[in-house]
């Protein structure tokens, strides 16, 4: 029976992550070896493809954008100490209000006008598809994890129900809307770049990718520097605590969740309203649940979750070229790693810690601190 | 048991303590806590083992390693909270383990009757076909003994049988242990409770601070001399000969018939009603358990009674709409909590940040909800260096200080606003000598300044140095109330073990 | 009334509910020792792979099951080597085995058979046999329920069968046995089974194994009987369909399986009411097929808000036991 073990700051939030990342790397190289492929040639191939090249680059960060997204909401609400896996159904939900602002309003209101009321209609659906199984946890003891998953797939139906029925353009097969009007449409990088007299090749890299590093600077600012931050924390460490200094939990269950919600829905303006300009079924890809493996290695800090993304956006942009380069290598070698980095930062977190803590007493002839509980 | 030592790291939980027990009575284990008899009935049944002694059951040396040996040896044991799974019947609970067979039909018919012969002999009578859920306490208990006797017990060890149990529900137990004793069963009766032991017990064993202090049969003592040594010889620890007598102040506080039970239908909080005056330090003894921690948190806001009210700076309060903790610093109370850990502190914050717990919302730290951090951390290094918290790093996490220091830090918080009333439990538990001193000075000084002290301790020295007034709590009620010069050592010793004010008094 | 619509409706039914059966069953298994297991989804895909893979490489069907059970135990274990030996998150850890699976089974498949993630179709010799289709002639052809009974019942997959018979195996199991008692003991108050002298590691493992093969069955279940090779993704969401089963069935196997038909009776049902038309008492127009898709997740989660009767999850699940002295 592992012992919980009290490791010194700077080891826990930077080494053993990179331990758990080097764990899951090695078993990745072991299957790569037994399908014939060679783990060094894969590896310098993913850097090159990931940023070899400035399309290389924006690909990278326009994946990064997203998994900042869904990182950051799955840390803030495991701050407040909830697993929110709902990240899939709240980023539909927040393409989906961007969407319909997009839709309804394209042709009426100017880009400077429409553009941020898309980001706080993506960001109202967001929130409510999450507040809501938060709420059901606060006050009907809904276990929060079930409760998110199956919103995930209530959500992917009422996308889809909506996408065929009411927002399909007509005569068109798929399912998806019309193409917004240019006012809706959030401006690419190379615009962007190009107001400043400069070129830039053309990718789905958008103005999301600045969204996305002021949702991780204000994430980090709330959390750390605000009182609703501060009680936020509190009830996630200790409830008890928290009940004592007046703090509802029950409240802060639900604006946690709400907030999660908002920052997944943000997805949906990178996809929908920065690359696609329109509304799509399956725009969200399973960018949920790399969020998850992007927190658990970040640490849940807004600092780690941008690198983890950067490394997931790597793994992703780098995944696809290997696509190319390599006969027989596909994507999902890298939704493999994925779950391994998961497995061994999350689930198997504490394992490597005593082995750890072990090498660094060696290493130090200090003894470690037992953690003074109970 | 012979010669038994047991340290826990610094407490030294039995020190050299014999127990001789005759088969076939009832043997009372009297202490308050810490005194050490429940590591011992641990070492009986085989939670712990001891660091040096040995043991013999009837006349045999025995090695017991886990409940399992224990329980081979027929010792059964029934502990405070009940280790039972309540969605299952009561039958299942008994079978569970010792399953004679392992086909569920088979096995429950065979136990049925096996119990249906036990409940007739003890008169323990319990409905085995409903589900523990549904049962209620008295009948849950009585089914944790028929499961120790279920397994072949000779020897009954029972950790404080009736602090749940109302009194028809405890006169039931004591028929039922008489029963079990005519039988032949050795019962050990692990209780504070000294009006029980003389009712019921042959021979009892006082303990206190780990160590064995009276060893003798019922008939050659009394209620008086198990209450002087439960409770011993106390020195007034600091109290100035000739302090200036205080006088009490207006009410700054008045809680009326508080009442509360607890899940199990268990009252914790009996028609409990008292005042607290200015410039006064009001004590409330009793051993732990019987409603003083009910009281503190009612009075902080954190528990809502079911019935009561309570009157602070002219404002009511009712069960519908009853004081919340953050209404409660407003109107100045302040709360040291006794589980400072879990309570008092959130561990994995700094030191600067748990500072602040409770007062976060106040304009001090929050402007429009941003946290004013250098006032924050400026504080902090004041309470630190005020109550003299190691180490002076305010940036420390809160787990990494020791527990005295954790406490400093939480009566440092607490006392920083000056409050008109401080409500505290346990105040210098795990706090080393020095400081205790100095915390019993800073209690002092808030009352002298015209505030009120609460003072909820299980330690009766501390309540004697600095109580004006003493509350003795027993199972939810107010026991009795004595003036700080009629507080003998009998005195008090009697109503805490159960006695009432009028015998106290006698 | 149509008697052959309600046959082919009961057959589909049955068919589609199998796979969730078995999850289910395994679900219930382990959560009732105290285990959350969110990995049903990931062991269905990695044992059906482990089918398909070692069925077409082999050409042997005992192999192929031994193959896919194989799988099913490693994960399994695995799970309980995480979180029962050391208190790894068991949510995290049922997450991790999904992710882990989905991206190795195409991974695998993509080296081994060059399909794009798809293994070859497996011949009928090493696919499962179908059930009493001589008797589901014999009796398509009797009046009235005939029919129903022909084409609705009989004629299966042998899985099929054997589904609704482990039904009644774990059930037996769980509440007939000894250690059926003991396990369900140990989701509710393991200290207490500790106290009583037996092992929580040990059962909880013993409810894993036990999961682990039933998951296994649920991938021979979707190569061997349903689909002849196995498909990227396969699952479709049905692992986390069969957890919303048993929670929905209040952690019992019988209840299980009455969910378990009601979401596959809805799934049947959804194709063939496409295009029907809603009485006009609730709005006229069609009947959104999404809704019946989406129905079994809105049932759950008004299940667990309380709404519709409460569902009382084992007391000690997802707590990992720590011996407290």
């Amino acid at each position: 029976m592992s012992q919980p073990v009290e490791l010194p700051r700077w080891l826990d939030l930077v080494v053993l992550p990179m331990v758990n990342l080097a764990m899951a790397f090695a078993v990745s190289a072991v299957v790569l070896v037994s399908i014939g492929q060679d783990p060094v040639q894969v590896l310098v191939l993913l850097v090159k493809g990931a940023f070899g090249s400035r399309a290389g680059l924006s690909y990278t960060l326009y994946y990064a954008t997203t998994f900042v997204f869904t990182g950051l909401a799955v840390a803030v609400a495991f701050h407040a100490g909830l697993f929110n896996i709902g990240g899939e159904g709240q980023a539909m939900m927040g393409g989906l209000g961007a969407g319909l602002m997009a839709l309804g309003f394209a042709q009426t209101l100017p880009a400077w006008l429409l553009l941020p009321l898309m980001v706080l209609a993506a960001m109202v659906f967001g929130m409510a598809w999450a507040a809501l199984p938060g709420a059901l946890q606060a006050w009907r003891g809904s276990h929060i994890v079930i409760t998110t998953i199956m919103f995930n797939f209530i959500a992917s139906a009422l996308l889809i129900y909506l996408l065929v029925n009411v927002i399909k353009e007509p005569g068109n097969m798929t399912p998806e809307s019309r193409a917004f009007g240019a006012a809706a449409q959030l401006p690419g990088m190379h615009t962007m770049v190009g107001w400043i007299g400069l070129d830039w090749p053309r990718t789905p890299l958008n103005f999301s990718v600045l969204l996305a590093l002021a949702a991780a600077v204000g994430v980090y600012g709330l959390l750390w520097r605000t009182q609703p931050g501060y009680a936020l924390r509190a009830v996630g460490h200790a409830p008890d605590a928290a009940h004592y200094a007046g703090i509802r939990p029950r409240a802060q269950i639900v604006r946690a969740m709400a907030l999660s919600g908002a920052l997944a829905a943000l997805v949906g303006i990178n996809e929908i309203a920065g690359v696609h300009h329109r509304l799509m079924a399956d725009f969200v890809a399973g960018a949920g649940f790399t969020g998850i493996a992007v927190s658990l290695i970040g640490r849940n800090h807004p600092l780690g979750i941008v690198l983890a993304s950067l490394l997931f956006g790597a793994l992703y942009q780098g995944g696809a070229e290997l696509a190319f380069e390599i006969q027989g290598f596909s994507r999902d070698m890298v939704f493999t790693l994925q779950g391994l980095i998961v497995l061994f930062a999350g689930a198997m977190a504490q394992v490597a810690a005593p082995g750890l803590a072990r090498i660094y007493q060696w290493l130090r002839k200090a003894p470690l601190a037992q953690a003074s509980h109970g | 048991m012979r010669a038994i030592e047991k340290r826990f790291g610094a407490v030294h939980a039995n020190q050299a303590v014999d127990l001789t027990v005759a088969a076939g009575t009832v043997h009372g284990i009297v202490g308050e806590n810490g005194a050490g008899k429940s590591t011992l009935m641990s070492i009986l049944y085989g939670f712990y083992q001891a660091d040096s002694g040995r043991v013999e059951i009837e006349g045999q040396p025995a090695r017991i390693a886990n409940s399992h040996d224990a329980i081979a040896l027929g010792i059964g044991m029934v502990h405070q909270h009940f280790m039972l799974v309540e969605t299952f019947s009561a039958l299942d609970n008994v079978m569970l383990g010792a399953e004679p067979s392992w086909f569920l039909p088979a096995a429950r018919a065979q136990v049925r009757a096996r119990l249906e012969t036990l409940i007739r002999d003890t008169g323990l009578a319990v409905d085995l076909d409903k589900t523990v859920g549904d049962l209620p306490v008295g009948a849950r208990q009585r089914l944790e003994i028929l499961k120790a006797l279920y397994r072949g017990a000779r020897i009954l060890i029972l950790d404080e049988p009736t602090a749940v149990l109302t009194p028809r529900e405890t006169e039931q137990l004591f028929i039922t242990l008489r029963t079990l004793r005519e039988r032949g069963t050795t019962i050990l009766l692990i209780t504070h409770k000294l009006k029980e032991i003389m009712a019921l017990a042959d021979a009892v064993t006082v303990m206190r601070g780990g160590a064995v202090v009276l060893d003798s049969a019922i008939a050659d003592t009394s209620l008086d001399g198990l209450a002087q040594a439960m409770v011993g010889r106390h020195v007034h620890l600091g109290r100035a000969a000739d302090a200036t007598p205080v006088h009490a102040g207006a009410v700054l506080l008045r809680a009326s018939r508080l009442q509360w039970r607890d899940a199990l239908g268990v009252p914790r909080l009996a028609d409990v009603s008292l005042a607290l005056r200015a410039g006064e330090i009001v004590g409330v003894a009793g051993v732990s358990g019987n409603g003083q921690s009910e009281l503190l948190d009612a009075l902080a806001g954190l528990l809502v009674p079911q019935a009561g009210t309570l009157e602070i700076d002219g404002v009511c309060f009712t069960p519908t709409h009853w004081l919340r903790p953050d209404r409660a610093r407003d109107l100045r109370i302040a709360h040291v909590p006794e589980d400072r850990q879990r309570r008092g502190l959130v561990l994995p914050f700094a030191a600067w940040e748990s500072a602040v717990l409770g007062y976060q919302q106040r304009p001090r730290y929050d402007r429009l909800g941003w946290l004013r951090q250098p006032v924050m951390r400026g504080d902090t290094a004041t309470m630190m260096e005020r109550y003299d918290v190691r180490p002076r790093d305010i940036t420390l996490r809160c787990a990494n200080f020791s527990g005295g220091n954790q406490q400093k830090l939480v009566l440092a918080r607490e006392a920083f606003p000056q409050p008109r009333v401080l409500l505290v439990g346990q105040p210098t538990r795990g706090v080393d000598i020095g400081a205790i001193e100095f915390i019993h000075g800073r209690l002092r000084a808030l009352r002298d300044s015209g505030g009120a002290v609460l003072l909820v301790s299980s330690e009766l020295d501390e309540i004697l140095a600095l109580a004006d007034r003493v509350l003795v709590m027993d199972r939810g009620r107010i026991a009795g109330e004595l003036p700080i010069e009629q507080c003998s050592v009998a005195a008090l010793g009697r109503l805490m073990g159960g006695a009432d004010a009028a015998q106290a008094a006698a | 009334m149509d008697e052959v619509l309600i046959g082919t409706l009961l057959a589909s039914t049955l068919r589609v509910a199998t796979p969730l059966i078995l999850c289910a069953l395994a679900s219930t298994l382990s959560e009732r020792a105290g285990v959350i297991d969110l990995g049903l989804e990931g062991k269905m895909l990695a044992t059906a792979f482990a089918a398909a893979s070692v069925g077409a490489l082999s050409g042997s069907l005992p192999l192929a099951v031994v193959g896919a059970i194989a799988v099913g135990l490693a994960l399994s274990m695995l799970h309980g080597f995480a979180c029962v030996s050391h208190r790894g998150d068991q949510v995290v850890m049922g997450m991790a085995i999904t992710m882990t699976a989905a991206g190795l089974t195409v991974v695998l498949g993509i080296a081994w058979f060059q399909q794009g993630g798809q293994t070859p179709p497996l011949p009928d010799a090493v696919r499962l046999d179908l059930w009493f289709t001589g008797a589901a002639a014999a009796m398509a052809h009797l009046p009235l329920l005939g029919s129903i009974v022909g084409i609705g019942l009989l004629g299966h997959s042998m899985l099929v069968y054997v589904a609704f018979v482990l039904v009644g195996v774990v059930w037996w199991c769980l509440y007939r046995t000894r250690i059926g008692l003991r396990l369900r003991a140990t989701g509710e108050n393991p200290a207490m089974v500790d106290a009583a002298g037996v092992s929580v590691l040990g059962l909880r493992y013993l409810a894993l194994a036990g999961n682990g093969v039933l998951c296994s069955l649920a991938g021979c279940y979707l190569v061997l009987a349903q689909n002849p090779q196995f498909i990227p993704n396969m699952t479709a969401g049905r692992g986390y369909m069969a957890l919303a089963a048993m929670i929905f069935g209040k952690w019992h196997p019988a209840g299980a399986l009455l969910a378990c038909l009601l979401f596959g009776f809805l799934d049947a049902a959804a194709i063939r009411l496409q295009g029907a038309l809603l009485p006009a008492a609730l709005g006229g127009g069609a009947v959104p097929v999404q809704a019946i898709q989406a129905l079994p997740y809105v049932l759950t989660v008004v299940l667990l808000a309380g709404f519709i009767g409460h569902a009382y999850a084992p007391r000690a699940l997802g707590l990992p036991y720590v011996k407290e002295r």
